[in-house]
């Protein structure tokens, strides 16, 4: 029986309108800024460039307590919070600092000079995963265990399950 | 740091072999006593490198952010080894031996990589598997979950047997003399955790390779290295080994001896366990810049080794394990999942112009077995670089198409082995949606390099940056043309080192570069030695060497010339490396001598960042220092004729002269000691007898000259050079020569730039 106060390490993943008009290499001196000026509220270490790889995750920003990308897995553009550190509290809280961390760093992304009018999220579109295998699988049990919370921190939104038994547990919340 | 890592003990239960289990709870104790204060630092960094858990850069907690140096706050003040903060990121290397991996073991590896890491596994140039920005109190759960899929990263770094390497295509190829699978494997194992591998200086590496002429396996750069070999004894043809020994590469390179020109099967196991007494006994433990095999065998002479090695196996107690594993050997053979079929491309593409793509790949990445019908596909990864979704396809693809036949490479790719040349095309067919079809196996545009300074302590220029812009432009180029690059460009290789210590493998490239830093108009400026004269093919046949050092952002265009220049003017089937000594080095390295200017900061400072990184470029904490301007000092002047001497001892050598070229190696040394005496005390003396020993007292027992990994070789080797007085017995001594006085000139460099960003000037 899946606990949700014990599910940690949630991530968010924010989609780009138009991935196309923005150049990912200008997001290497962008995060090396937010290092610089400790925009975040993690302690910030590192920027890893994997814009070589096929739709890989693109360009990294390495924090202690957790990790921002522009993710481009499956072809995908978004901004990616990966959270690593454990949190206290409950499953809602935990959620909610995960969101609110992917939120602000899609606003400062927008708000910076190379991507000014260029990169714009949609805020209706977010990806949830759990990146822990052991506490939350990938099945209905999980599912039926955190849809409602999840339901209850996107009111109004269309949830959908997604992926396969080995792929992290992923939702889809989509404004209706 | 992950919440799930107390669980993964009893969740996987006897899934983890009872032993590895008994092994991964003492690993677990020893980080809760290392965080009770009760082990010492030093102890418990070796004890976790032996569970290949690595330090990564910054974990001194210290970082450039291109203007300052700053101080990384990690939550904690512990460390998990000398400066080496508990909290920095590190990484974990996993072993595959002989590079084998199934489906599971993709699979936990996608998982991994996945939950702990950046998303990313990384093929190593010795068949490994890294996984980077890993936190300490992960790796129990992350060493159970591959114990559970088989795998161990026992000794995977630290003073022990690294992974065992061996051809890709072994047991497949066409030009083998045996598979050489089974006895990769039985030494590997029967080397794991050997009492009589516990006690070596350094590490040792084990390569083995089915036959002479290809490059697969690279023998002749290793610690032992075995190559299949046949021979008839009484009338039966019996198998064994051309033992090789003594081989290595980083700051003193050193091309294997012959052991022996046949070691019979039965006795390759009791001979390397006799090798590693030898090695424990007698190897250099204080000086870890002396203490690989390489010296223990130069110092002794290979007759001398190898008459203590046979003396050693002579009284070695019987092991049965020596020999139990060869029952086995002839069931080792691997089966193909399917029966053999031939391509009938029509079917799958019934126009020329439907199967481009299809061609341009078969052309590259795709090798026909020994085995009629079958071939084995490469999967040629960017850098190494492989995600959890397409970890997870190759598992898949394996299940369906092969027996999860599946290694890794030394070039950091995959192959799937048994593919039956029917399936080539819906194989293609799965794989190019997940970007694993990209047609460079083998060619140019695949280029290897170490993690340079994305993530290595030691490494000075950005290896992966350049060698993913190197990449990029290969790649717009042969697209351009069609996917029709003449293919004598096509077939080189690009080898690429973060710095002198050669992990990717830089002397056995057509062009081969490695990171060093240069000081410009007042900045530091990133540069890469240019590599020329090194054989990748024959067992990694011959070691290159550098002509020169070349801006960093100049590297792409140093490329496109020199093979420009080969293409234009090569003779008929004139190989690379017989251009370049046709051509001369000294021709070489005058095709480069523009490039090697660098425009001051105001008018281009694109030219002090490296590649993939929007910093200011240093190499510790060096800013924009007191002498910054335009002013170049007598220093400057003197290192450049350094290296120029350097360059002409190689020219000398090339031209069979190689006294002459020891002497001007050392000299070369001489005048570099004598340039940073003059830089501290704007006097110094001309007699050798003066120098040498003023250099001693204000450099080296100062520790002012010590490099941070090789700490005080450098100058070691100069003193030994002035001890001989130059002199070289034999043109591979004085290769050698070369190749010391080069690291030498590189560490005056470095001490020059470490001098002029500190207030030592100012003081004298």
């Amino acid at each position: 029986m899946i606990d949700p106060n014990q599910v940690q390490h949630i991530n968010i993943k924010i989609f780009a309108k138009e991935p196309a008009a923005i150049n990912l290499a200008d997001t290497i001196p962008v995060f090396h800024n937010w290092i610089r000026n400790s925009v975040c509220e993690e302690m910030l270490v590192d920027v890893a460039d994997y814009r070589h790889v096929p739709e890989g995750p693109g360009v990294m920003l390495i924090g202690h307590q957790a990790n921002y990308s522009l993710d481009n897995r499956e072809g995908r553009l978004g901004l990616l919070y990966n959270r690593k550190e454990a949190l206290p509290g409950t499953f809602r809280s935990r959620l909610n600092q995960a969101f609110g961390a992917a939120l602000r760093a899609t606003e400062l992304l927008e708000d910076e000079a190379p991507f000014r009018g260029k990169l714009k999220f949609n805020r209706g579109l977010t990806e949830i995963f759990v990146n822990d295998r052991l506490l939350a699988p990938n099945n209905e049990e999980t599912w039926h265990a955190l849809k409602p919370e999840i339901q209850e921190y996107f009111p109004g939104c269309h949830l959908e399950h997604h992926g396969e038994p080995r792929d992290l547990f992923r939702v889809i919340a989509t404004t209706r | 740091m992950k919440a799930s890592n107390p669980f993964w003990k009893s969740q996987l239960g006897d899934r983890v072999p009872s032993q590895m289990s008994t092994e991964l709870d003492v690993y677990e104790n020893e980080i809760a006593l290392k965080k009770q204060g009760k082990i010492e630092d030093r102890v418990f960094a070796e004890t976790r490198l032996r569970r290949g858990a690595y330090g990564q850069r910054y974990d001194n907690g210290q970082r450039s952010d291109g203007q300052i140096t700053r101080k990384l706050q990690f939550p904690s003040e512990e460390t998990k080894g000398p400066n080496t903060l508990w909290d920095a990121p590190g990484m974990q290397r996993i072993k595959i031996p002989y590079g084998g991996l199934n489906a599971p073991q993709l699979e936990v590896l996608a998982d991994l990589c996945e939950e702990y890491s950046d998303g990313i596994a990384h093929i190593t140039t010795r068949q490994d598997v890294q996984l980077h920005f890993i936190h300490i109190d992960d790796t129990p759960a992350i060493m159970r979950r591959l114990a559970a899929a088989g795998i161990t990263t026992r000794e995977a770094c630290g003073n022990s047997v690294r992974n065992v390497t061996a051809c890709p295509i072994a047991g497949v190829c066409r030009e083998q003399v045996f598979d050489v699978t089974p006895y990769a494997k039985a030494i590997a194992y029967f080397m794991l955790g050997h009492p009589d591998c516990q006690a070596f200086g350094r590490k040792f590496k084990i390569a083995f390779s089915g036959c002479k002429d290809n490059a697969c396996a690279l023998v002749r750069l290793h610690d032992f290295g075995a190559i299949a070999a046949t021979r008839e004894v009484n009338g039966e043809l019996k198998r064994g080994f051309e033992l090789w020994v003594g081989g290595g590469l980083g700051p003193v390179p050193q091309q294997a001896r012959l052991f022996d020109e046949f070691v019979p099967e039965e006795e390759i196991l009791p001979i390397g366990q006799a090798i590693a007494r030898v090695f424990a006994r007698l190897g250099e433990k204080k000086n870890r810049n002396t203490a690989r095999i390489k010296f223990l065998v130069t110092k002794l002479g290979i007759a001398e080794f190898k008459r203590l090695v046979l003396e050693e196996r002579a009284i070695l107690p019987y092991d049965p394990a020596w020999t139990a594993f060869l029952k086995d050997v002839p069931q080792e053979v691997e089966e193909p999942l399917k029966a053999p079929s031939l391509l009938q491309i029509d079917a799958a593409w019934p126009t020329a112009s439907d199967r481009t793509g299809f061609d341009q790949w078969r052309g590259t990445n795709v090798y026909s077995q020994r085995q009629a019908g079958y071939a084995t596909v490469t999967i040629a990864l960017p850098l190494g670089d492989i995600t959890a979704a397409q970890l997870r396809a190759v598992a898949d693809i394996s299940r369906k198409y092969v027996k999860e036949t599946v290694r890794s490479t030394v070039e950091q790719n995959l192959v799937l082995r048994w593919v039956t040349e029917a399936d080539l095309p819906a194989l293609y067919e799965e794989l190019t949606p997940h970007g694993l079809a990209v047609a460079t196996a083998g060619t140019v545009m695949d280029v290897v390099s170490c993690p340079g300074t994305d993530t290595c302590k030691l490494g000075i220029a950005s290896s992966r940056g350049l060698a993913s812009e190197l990449r990029t432009r290969l790649m717009t180029q042969n697209a351009t043309q069609n996917a029709t690059m003449h293919e004598a460009i096509r077939g080189l290789r690009i080898k690429i080192s973060g710095c002198f210590n050669s992990c990717g493998q830089h002397h056995v490239s057509d062009l081969g570069f490695y990171g060093v830093s240069r000081n410009k108009n007042g900045y530091t400026v990133p540069h890469f030695q240019v590599v020329l004269g090194g054989e990748w093919t024959h067992n990694a046949g011959a070691y290159g060497l550098a002509i020169g050092a070349v801006p960093s952002k100049r590297i792409p265009e140093t490329v496109e010339r020199i093979t420009g220049r080969y293409l234009a003017q090569r003779t008929e089937g004139e190989s690379f490396q017989a251009f370049v000594k046709r051509i001369g080095k000294a021709e070489c390295k005058a095709m480069l001598d523009d490039l090697t200017q660098v425009p001051s900061h105001d008018q281009d400072p694109s030219f002090y960042t490296d590649w993939g990184d929007a910093r200011e470029f240093t190499i510790g904490d060096l800013g924009v220092g007191e002498c910054a301007g335009e002013v170049i000092t007598p220093i400057d002047f003197a290192l450049v004729a350094c290296e120029r001497e350097v360059f002409e001892a190689q020219l000398s050598l090339d031209s069979g002269q190689f006294e002459k070229a020891a002497t001007m190696a050392y000299e070369s040394m001489l005048h570099g000691a004598q340039a940073l005496l003059k830089f501290k005390f704007f006097f110094a003396p001309d007699d050798p007898e003066k120098i040498v020993p003023d250099f001693r007292t204000q450099f080296y027992d100062t520790e002012l000259f010590f490099d941070p990994f090789a700490r005080g070789k450098f100058a070691q080797d100069f003193f030994k050079a002035h001890e001989h007085g130059g002199r070289a017995a034999s043109p591979e001594a004085a290769h050698q020569s070369i190749e010391e006085a080069q690291l030498f000139i590189e560490a005056c460099y470095s001490c020059y730039a470490r001098m002029s960003a500190a207030p030592v000037k100012a003081m004298a």
